[in-house]
């Protein structure tokens, strides 16, 4: 009990400190911050695979963030900055993936196999049902 | 008709079984490059050797690799005696020294040998960046049109070399 209330501590205290060495870069408004923290959100640290670059202390990981927040220093938008980092380390990198063909049934993969289950479901229902008023008569 | 609908489940399970067991034993930290049949992404970097700055027009004219590596990186110290080699058959190698300190490089270099046509100096990794490097070692094959056509993410050996060869025209 006293060892977990202990690393409880330590746990509060790193993320603490983790929070200050990212809180050091400057913003030129909140809007800018808003936006990074969102990008460093949706892209994938392309080294360490099931990290998004907020969460990974990998190098490279570290120098998109650099370059990320420089370009949105720079004044360039979002979809600019996505589509840089698409053009060098392609749309793995994008944790939301693009809408096109290739990803079609990525995104509608799901409802087209929930519109089977419908159907099955609605199929079931009414044979069943047409069996029982047979069996009524 | 209505028996074989029973069937549609144990379907699925084996096409999806299938395909899952087909994706068993891949290299799950294989990413293709997004440069690939795409020209080299402009060159300005800092020559080690004569401080000079080489551009696109000063690399070499014919197919060629580009080697990511660094002194602070193991897995750079076992490709090296492959790089040596290679380079003794003829093959060019433009060394991008990546993220690296310059004293360090000169003497790695000048105890193990230099494999490197340029050896190029990317301090703060912004080419790296602009080849979709996600560390080092790695090494990219450019033909002689200047076009990327292949790129290994790890240590260049027997195996590697066979396929690069391929696209080494």
């Amino acid at each position: 009990m006293r060892y977990s209330l202990f690393f409880c501590l330590i746990a509060l205290f790193s993320t603490t400190a983790f929070s200050e060495a990212e809180s050091i870069l400057k913003f030129n408004s909140s809007i800018d911050e808003t936006r990074y923290n969102a990008l460093i959100e949706e892209l994938r640290c392309p080294k360490c695979q099931n990290q998004n670059l907020a969460d990974s202390n990998a190098g490279i990981a570290v120098d998109l963030r650099n370059q990320i927040y420089s370009m949105i220093d720079q004044g360039l938008s979002d979809k600019e900055i996505v589509d840089y980092m698409v053009a060098r380390y392609g749309e793995f990198v994008l944790y939301k993936p693009a809408n096109n063909a290739g990803t079609f049934l990525l995104w509608y993969g799901p409802l087209i196999l929930l519109a089977f289950g419908l159907l099955a479901f609605v199929l079931i229902i009414r044979s069943n049902r047409k069996s029982l008023r047979k069996e009524t008569k | 008709m209505k028996k074989l609908l029973v069937f549609i489940p144990l379907l699925v399970f084996a096409v999806l079984g299938s395909i899952f067991f087909m994706q068993l034993g891949k290299d799950t930290q294989y990413m293709p490059s997004a440069l690939i049949d795409k020209p080299l992404p402009s060159v300005s970097l800092v020559d080690l050797h004569t401080n000079g700055i080489v551009t696109n027009d000063g690399l070499p004219s014919g197919p060629y690799l580009i080697n990511f590596w660094g002194t602070w990186c193991p897995a750079c110290s076992i490709e090296h005696n492959y790089l040596m080699a290679l380079s003794e058959q003829g093959v060019p190698i433009v060394g991008i020294d990546y993220k690296d300190e310059t004293s360090e490089a000169i003497k790695w270099l000048q105890e193990r040998g230099d494999p490197y046509s340029h050896v190029l100096l990317d301090e703060l990794g912004n080419f790296g960046v602009n080849m979709g490097v996600t560390g080092a070692p790695e090494t990219f094959v450019v033909n002689s049109s200047g076009v990327v056509v292949y790129r290994h993410q790890g240590v260049v050996d027997d195996v590697v070399w066979e396929t690069m060869k391929g696209y080494f025209k």
